[in-house]
C-alpha cells in the first residue's frame, strides 16, 4: 500500500512543537496587551465642541485647577465649568473670536455646551475625588500632565488594576496638601526628598479602601 | 422454560465466552466498520430527529440570551430549578463511560470491551450537555470566563472556596481526560479505519487522526502503559468529580442539602443512571446494527447487576435521608424530609421512589435481566427517575426552607422544557455523528478478548 502523506509531513510534529509556543505566547501577549485598557483608552483625544487648550489656560497663564473645576474639593464629581466661567472673563477677553461663537451663544441662548467626557468609569464605580484631593494625591499623578494638553486626553488606564496598585500602596503618589494642583511636583527634586510618613501636616496617613465596598457601592 | 439458557463457553479458559458465534477477526472488523462505511438510510431516521432536538436547542439558548434569565420558571427561593437538575443529570450520565473504560478496566473485566467505546462518546456527549447548562444558568454567560484564574487587568481573581468553582475545574478536567482517554483508545481503530478507506477523502481524514500508528511491538508497549496510567487517572476523577457537584449542594447549609452522605450517594446515583443510558443506548443500536454476538446478553446481564447495585444503593441513601432527619431531631431537616414525601412536590418524591428504588429491584429475576426488551424499559424508567432525583432534591428543598414568609412553588416555563429536550437533541446528534464516523465498538481490544488471541490453543498444554 503507498504511503498516504509524503515524506516531508514527519517534520510536522517537530514544526508544531517549535510553532506552538510561540503562538501562544503571541496569543498572551496579545490579549495582556491589545484587549486592556492600556491599549484601548489610554491616549482617548476625542474631538471637543470648542477648542479649549489646557495648555493656554493652565500652563501658559497658570491658573489653578481649582478655579475651573471648583467642586473637587467638596463633591465626588470634579465639575466641568458652566458657560458662566468663561464668561468670567470672555466677556472682557478676546470677545471677536470665532472659535469662542459657541461660547458666547451658550451664554446668550442657556443651551448646555456639549463637551465630550474623556475620563469615563463605568456606573458601577462610584470614584470620589474628595478623598483623592484631601488625602495628597496630586491632579498630575491621575491626570497626567494636563497643562501640556492642548487637547486632553486619557493619560493613564483607569483600570481596576491601576486603581488597585495605588491603593494598596499608595505612598509614592502622596505629596503635600498644598502641593495637589502644582504640575510640577512629579520629577521635581522637592518630590524626591518628600517623604509622606514623616510629614507634619498629615494628620494620618490615608488608609484606602481595598474591599469591593469601597467603590462598587 | 423448564431449562436453563446457558451461555457458550471459552473452550481454553472455560469462562463465558465474550464473543459469540465464533467469528474470525476479519469478521469482527467487517461488522464493526460496516455501519461507517455504509450507514445506510436508517441512520438519518435517527440523525433528522436529533437535529430538530438541536434546533429547539438553539432556539432555547437564544431566547434565553436575548430576554434573560427571566424566562425560565425560576423565582425567588427556587433560583435553581431545571437547568441545575439538567446540569447534574447530564454528568451523572457521563459516569458510566469512565466507569466502564477505567474502572472495570483496572479490575480487568474484559466485558468492558463490548461497550467501552460507545460509554465513552456517551461520556464526552454528555459532558458537553451537562456544561451548557452551568455556562447558560449564569445571568451573564458573557463573562463566565471570570470563573477562570487568568490573571487581568482587574487583578480579580475567582474565590476558591465555591464549589462552583470546583464545578468549573473538575468538569473541565473530566471533559478532558475523558476525551484523551477516548481517543488513546480509538487510535489503534482509526488506523484500521484509514487501511480500510477506498477514498481519498477518508484516508486522509482517518490518516491524520491515526497519528501515523502502524501497530508495531513499540507502539502497543506505549500505548497499553498510557492505557492504564489514563485508566488509573480517570477513576479518581469519576469519584472526585460527581462528589464535587454533589458539594454544590452539601456545602450550603440548606435542610435537605446539607448531608454529609451526598458525595457518595451522588455517586452511586451517577453509575446508576449512566449504566441506564448505555442501555438505552447499546439495546437499540445492538439489534439495528446486528451486533448482538458482541453486545451480548451477558454485557447487557452485567450492566444490569450494576444496575441494582446502585440502585440499591441510591434507595439506602433515601432511607438514611429520612433516618438522619429524624434522629437529628432537627424540626427544619425533618420538616424537609417530611415535605418531600407529602408537600406540594409529593408527586416527584414518588415518581423519584418508585422509578429508582422499586424498579431495579426487578433485576433480582433472571428473565427480566435478560430480556433487553424489559432492560430498555427498565433503563428509560431508571433515566426519568434520576433526573426526578436531582428535581426532588434541589426543588423541594429551595421552596420550602427556613422561612416559611419565602416558600414558593416552581414550576417550569415552556424554556425549561426547551433547554432539556434540546439538550437531548444536542447529544443524539454527536452520538449519531459518532456512529457514522467512528467504530463504535473497540475492534483492537475485542480481538484481544476473543479465543483466537489466546497464545494457547486448545490441546496446546
Amino acid at each position: 500500500m503507498p504511503a498516504i502523506f509524503p515524506r516531508w509531513t514527519n517534520k510536522i510534529p517537530l514544526a508544531i512543537g517549535v510553532v506552538a509556543p510561540l503562538v501562544g505566547a503571541f496569543l498572551i501577549f496579545a490579549v495582556w496587551y491589545w484587549w486592556s485598557p492600556l491599549y484601548t483608552d489610554m491616549g482617548y483625544r476625542p474631538k471637543q465642541p470648542v477648542e479649549y487648550s489646557h495648555a493656554l489656560h493652565a500652563g501658559d497663564m497658570g491658573i489653578d485647577c481649582r478655579y475651573c473645576h471648583n467642586t473637587v474639593e467638596v463633591s465626588p464629581h470634579a465639575a466641568v465649568p458652566p458657560t458662566q466661567t468663561c464668561m468670567n472673563c470672555h466677556s472682557q477677553v478676546q470677545t471677536e473670536s470665532p472659535r469662542l461663537a459657541l461660547v458666547r451663544s451658550s451664554y446668550e441662548t442657556g443651551e448646555s455646551i456639549p463637551w465630550v467626557r474623556v475620563h469615563l468609569l463605568p456606573d458601577y464605580a462610584f470614584f470620589d475625588h474628595r478623598p483623592h484631593v484631601a488625602a495628597g494625591v496630586g491632579c498630575a499623578t491621575c491626570h497626567g500632565r494636563v497643562d501640556n494638553m492642548v487637547v486632553v486626553e486619557q493619560a493613564e488606564p483607569m483600570s481596576m488594576g491601576w486603581c488597585l496598585d495605588c491603593h494598596r500602596n499608595p505612598e509614592p503618589n502622596l505629596r503635600p496638601l498644598d502641593q495637589v494642583t502644582n504640575m510640577n511636583w512629579d520629577g521635581s527634586p522637592e518630590q524626591a526628598a518628600y517623604d509622606a510618613t514623616k510629614d507634619l501636616e498629615r494628620k494620618r496617613m490615608p488608609s484606602p479602601p481595598v474591599h469591593c465596598s469601597g467603590c462598587h457601592r | 422454560m423448564a431449562s436453563k439458557e446457558r451461555d457458550p463457553l471459552d473452550p481454553v479458559r472455560g469462562r463465558k465466552l465474550l464473543v459469540e458465534g465464533g467469528p474470525s477477526f476479519h469478521d469482527i472488523t467487517e461488522q464493526v466498520c460496516t455501519p461507517v462505511e455504509q450507514p445506510g438510510l436508517a441512520w438519518w431516521l435517527a440523525f433528522l430527529p436529533a437535529l430538530g432536538g438541536l434546533t429547539i436547542f438553539g432556539a432555547s439558548v437564544f431566547w434565553l440570551l436575548w430576554e434573560g434569565i427571566g424566562v425560565w420558571g425560576l423565582n425567588n427561593p427556587v433560583d435553581w430549578g431545571w437547568a441545575i437538575v439538567d446540569f447534574v443529570f447530564w454528568v451523572g450520565i457521563g459516569h458510566a463511560g469512565t466507569l466502564i473504560s477505567a474502572i472495570l478496566f483496572l479490575f480487568r473485566q474484559q466485558w468492558r470491551t463490548a461497550v467501552n467505546r460507545s460509554a465513552e462518546a456517551m461520556t464526552i456527549f454528555a459532558v458537553i450537555c451537562a456544561l451548557m447548562f452551568p455556562t447558560f444558568h449564569t445571568g451573564r454567560p458573557w463573562i463566565v470566563y471570570w470563573m477562570l484564574p487568568i490573571p487581568n487587568q482587574m487583578q480579580m481573581w475567582p474565590n476558591f472556596r465555591s464549589p462552583l468553582l470546583w464545578d468549573v475545574f473538575a468538569v473541565s478536567t473530566y471533559f478532558t481526560v475523558s476525551l484523551l482517554f477516548w481517543y488513546v483508545g480509538l487510535i489503534p481503530d482509526l488506523a484500521t479505519m484509514r487501511d480500510r478507506a477506498t477514498t481519498k477523502i477518508r484516508r486522509v481524514a482517518y490518516g491524520i487522526f491515526a497519528l501515523g500508528w502502524r501497530g508495531s511491538t513499540r507502539h502497543w508497549q506505549h500505548y497499553e502503559k498510557a492505557y492504564l496510567l489514563l485508566a488509573g487517572l480517570a477513576t479518581p476523577l469519576v469519584l472526585s468529580v460527581h462528589t464535587i457537584v454533589s458539594f454544590d449542594f452539601a456545602v450550603s447549609q440548606l435542610p435537605g442539602w446539607h448531608t454529609t452522605i451526598f458525595p457518595p450517594y451522588f455517586v452511586a446515583g451517577a453509575i446508576f443512571s449512566g449504566f441506564a443510558m448505555v442501555l438505552t443506548l447499546l439495546i437499540p443500536i445492538r439489534k439495528w446494527y446486528g451486533l448482538e454476538h458482541i453486545i451480548t446478553i451477558k454485557h447487557l446481564e452485567n450492566m444490569a447487576k450494576i444496575i441494582l447495585l446502585t440502585g440499591t444503593l441510591v434507595g439506602y441513601a433515601y432511607a438514611m435521608e429520612f433516618f438522619i432527619a429524624w434522629y437529628s431531631g432537627n424540626p427544619y431537616e425533618s420538616f424537609a424530609f417530611v415535605n418531600r414525601a407529602f408537600g406540594p412536590y409529593a408527586w416527584a418524591y414518588w415518581i423519584m421512589i418508585s422509578c429508582n428504588v422499586i424498579s431495579p429491584q426487578l433485576v433480582w429475576f433472571k428473565k427480566i435481566r435478560r430480556n433487553p426488551v424489559a432492560l430498555f424499559i427498565l433503563s428509560i424508567f431508571v433515566n426519568i427517575g434520576m433526573w426526578f432525583e436531582r428535581f426532588v432534591i434541589t426543588v423541594t428543598s429551595l421552596s420550602r426552607d427556613f422561612l416559611p414568609s419565602s416558600w414558593d412553588y416552581y414550576s417550569a416555563t415552556m424554556w425549561d422544557v426547551g433547554m432539556l429536550v434540546g439538550s437531548f437533541g444536542l447529544f443524539f446528534t454527536m452520538f449519531c455523528l459518532f456512529i457514522r464516523y467512528l467504530p463504535m465498538i473497540a475492534i483492537a481490544e475485542i480481538k484481544a478478548v476473543m479465543p483466537a488471541a489466546n497464545p494457547h490453543p486448545p490441546g496446546d498444554h
